[in-house]
């Protein structure tokens, strides 16, 4: 069950938010400090993605961002885009990243992701279970006592 | 913290200093400063990022989308970066080897035999 969860409408001014909050439950659960770096850009680029995909089917779903600090910290980012669209996720090679050809669309993707991957140990891109719509799910260690019963 | 933005003239380069959080939401702001610049006849363009506190994928398209204009003018395009979470994305995204990343406006005001946009940086 998610310790925290946050849901809002596919605008760009709401990303920063994620982020914080994102960084906040972090914090809280144990995720190392030297981590919340990376912590606070991967769910900023999931975000931004999950936004991305809204604007461009026309939908006006809410993203979700379901965080859960049990025994790691999880990040799931729910978007309710077509399942195709997700599909597109791929780093691109250095000397593609200037070409004249590539748009700024595809550009910032295979950036996004190449953050992504290159940033969370433990990551997922998976199609959601009830209806359109893929998870990505980020997963950081913690680090604390061992609770005591 | 805002992004925010300011433009000085250093040695014949027009050197855009950047502050605050590049994101999905202020982006837009800095890749129209940076067309307003091109457009006004700047052609020696360095971005400072010495103080940006933040920038993701979409920061990096706008600076990538600056380049290709520059570079298409026959002009230059330099970065000035020395913090090391930026750096690292710049070698994770592997944009290392497309900016000319320099660790201070003197030096990238200085370089400029090489900055062509050819991906002279380590």
């Amino acid at each position: 069950m998610a310790t925290v969860r946050l849901s809002f409408s596919p605008a760009p001014v709401h990303v920063r938010t994620a982020r914080l909050v994102g960084v906040a439950v972090a914090r809280r659960a144990g995720v190392a400090e030297e981590l919340l770096d990376e912590v606070r850009l991967a769910i900023g680029e999931a975000c931004t993605r999950a936004v991305a995909l809204h604007r461009q089917y026309g939908l006006a779903d809410l993203v979700m961002v379901q965080m859960s600090d049990s025994d790691s910290y999880t990040v799931s980012v729910i978007d309710r885009a077509p399942i195709e669209a997700s599909v597109g996720l791929a780093k691109l090679p250095p000397d593609e990243l200037a070409d004249e050809s590539l748009t700024d669309e595809a550009l910032t993707t295979g950036v996004g992701f190449a953050l992504l991957a290159g940033f969370v140990d433990d990551l997922q891109v998976r199609p959601v279970e009830d209806g359109a719509g893929t998870e990505v799910r980020m997963v950081w260690p913690v680090s604390r006592p061992p609770k005591q019963r | 913290m805002e992004l925010s933005l300011a433009t000085r003239t250093v040695a014949e380069h027009t050197v855009l200093e950047v502050g605050g959080e590049v994101d999905v939401y202020t982006a837009p702001r800095l890749r129209e400063r940076l067309v307003e610049l091109v457009d006004a006849g700047a052609r020696n363009v360095v971005v400072d990022l010495g103080r940006v506190d933040f920038l993701d994928s979409t920061g990096l398209g706008v600076l990538v989308g600056a380049l290709k204009r520059l570079r298409a003018a026959n002009g230059t395009f330099g970065l000035v970066c020395s913090k090391e979470p930026l750096l690292k994305i710049f070698r994770i995204t592997a944009l290392d080897q497309v900016f000319p990343i320099y660790p201070s406006v003197e030096a990238a005001t200085s370089a400029t035999d090489d900055r062509d946009g050819g991906g002279s940086a380590a």
